[in-house]
């Protein structure tokens, strides 16, 4: 994926997040707390375990629903940076021999099913950390984590890492714009002239640093980037992060496609 | 008005790495005086600016604001009294919303957040940029970054405005439009720029840096006009008095 393109991602994700649904409109605490709940319980399962994972995909879903965001455009993330899962799991097949029957008739390793669980549970947890950041807007859940006692200088870090990523990428684009108008096709993407680019970036960076705080102390900054902004909680937010707990204990202490399968069963039989 | 007055006596400023950027700066700025700085690049314009504020202390030599002298104790005091735009408005824009960053400066002058919330809107109004209160800066075009960087700064009601460079890269309505905003301030204006016609239009007077030290200092348009003092330090006659004879040429 080249710079260009990774760069309009982010920024669409950005973009996403200025909408106005049901979803953009709840509190960012309880849009982090439901989110951080989700992880954890979707972490909890055991390593074998593939089809109790399944009632979660709801959650994204719905999520992803209501607040509008396109269905497509957050697959291609999730895909884009699965090898990451990919390798952490691949050799799990080799290591864990031993065969299950997943089906009747139909024996696995053990290996793949676990295999197949780290993919689930990966799956399920970046979209939803996706979906979070499409429908809360990063700013909006550096102030969610803020209120929620994650100390300042964390949090201002956040918020400048967002701020500034736009120019870094930016100054990187228009470097690398620069090398390959000169470079005619040829050694373009030469380790050397790379590592030169970086260090150029670096230094630019670091120079630009010293000119945004100075712009900061000429305006009286202390250490806290203080906000304005004063939510309350509302009702809604309440209802929201019960119903999403509510529906992750149930799924999480319930076998719920079994429930579902043996009730089926009931109804055929 | 005494608290308005700007008085650098002989300032010299060293940097770490030995440079001698100032050999001995002095002028008086009286109140709602507005002064155009121009020279050379390297003349040592931004160190004279970097000093207004107290972001440099001087080697030897003095600042003083109002009747407060410049010192690293007083320096709060005095980022009150003198507001300093940067050139480069990324730099001057870091917070994530318009709203917040023009809230920044109030904020931290401790302000009660009615009163934040109205200075902040009074502040974007008068530069003609209310419709983009919402909108994270790397969304905003490079006239509406300047013009909201001037606002992050009136927000905090300084008695002195300096800028670099106000105009730079700005396409020619938003450089106009930037200079009808700094003709309407009554604010005593600073003004460091290349942009020897925007001077023209913004000061009524002018010093010419050259070397670390002032060369030259009077009424804009007279030293303006001077072409030789203009050439020896890289500079040339602004625009509108050079006076170019209309086109007769034929296009091949």
């Amino acid at each position: 994926m080249s710079l260009e393109a990774a760069y309009s991602g982010i920024g669409r994700l950005d973009r996403l997040s200025y909408r106005d649904t049901v979803v953009h409109r709840l509190d960012p605490r309880a849009k982090v707390v439901a989110t951080l709940l989700f992880v954890v319980v979707v972490v909890s399962f055991p390593k074998y375990e593939v089809l109790s994972l399944l009632p979660f995909f709801l959650f994204p879903v719905l999520i992803g629903a209501l607040g509008g965001i396109p269905a497509g455009f957050i697959a291609k993330k999730v895909v884009a940076v699965s090898p990451f899962a990919v390798f952490v799991g691949i050799f799990n097949p080799l290591i864990d021999p031993a065969t299950v029957a997943i089906a009747p008739g139909v024996a696995v390793s053990a290996g793949w099913v676990s295999f197949a669980s780290i993919l689930v549970k990966f799956a399920l947890t970046i979209s939803a950390a996706l979906l979070l950041i499409a429908t809360t807007s990063f700013p909006g859940i550096c102030r969610g984590l803020r209120r929620l006692g994650l100390p300042a200088l964390f949090v201002s870090q956040l918020l400048f890492l967002y701020r500034y990523l736009f120019v870094l990428v930016e100054e990187a684009m228009r470097v690398v714009r620069a090398r390959d108008m000169r470079s005619f096709g040829k050694g373009s993407t030469g380790v050397r002239v790379f590592v030169r680019i970086v260090g150029t970036l670096f230094l630019r960076t670091v120079e630009r640093a010293e000119r945004i705080y100075g712009a900061m102390l000429a305006r009286g900054f202390r250490g806290d980037l203080p906000s304005m902004r004063r939510e309350a909680l509302r009702p809604s937010d309440a209802v929201f992060v019960l119903a999403a707990g509510g529906f992750f204990a149930l799924c999480r202490f319930v076998p719920v496609p079994q429930r579902i399968g043996s009730l089926l069963q009931g109804l055929a039989g | 008005m005494s608290h308005h007055l700007l008085e650098f006596k002989d300032v010299r400023f060293r940097y770490p790495d030995g440079t001698e950027a100032l050999k001995g700066v002095s002028f008086l700025i009286t109140h709602g005086e507005s002064v155009g700085i121009v020279g050379a690049n390297g003349a040592g314009k931004s160190t004279v600016l970097l000093h207004t504020n107290g972001h440099l202390l001087p080697t030897s030599g003095a600042v003083t604001v109002g009747e407060v002298p410049l010192r690293k104790e007083t320096r709060q005091e005095i980022r009150r009294k003198v507001g300093v735009v940067f050139q480069n408005p990324d730099d001057q824009l870091f917070m994530p919303t318009v709203f917040d960053d023009v809230a920044f400066g109030p904020l931290n002058l401790g302000l009660p957040p009615d009163r934040v919330r109205e200075r902040v809107h009074d502040a974007l109004r008068q530069v003609n940029s209310l419709a983009v209160l919402d909108k994270p800066p790397h969304h905003l075009s490079g006239g509406e970054k300047s013009a909201v960087a001037i606002a992050t700064v009136i927000a905090m009601k300084p008695d002195i405005l300096v800028m670099d460079e106000p105009a730079a890269s700005l396409d020619p309505k938003s450089r106009r439009s930037v200079i009808g905003l700094l003709n309407s301030f009554a604010h005593s204006k600073i003004v460091a720029s290349h942009d020897l016609d925007l001077i023209l239009d913004v000061c009524a007077r002018c010093l010419v840096i050259r070397d670390g030290a002032i060369i030259a200092d009077g009424p804009a348009p007279e030293i303006l006009s001077d072409a030789t003092l203009l050439a020896e330090n890289n500079l040339e006659l602004p625009l509108t008095l050079q006076g170019r004879p209309a086109w007769r040429g034929t296009c091949r």
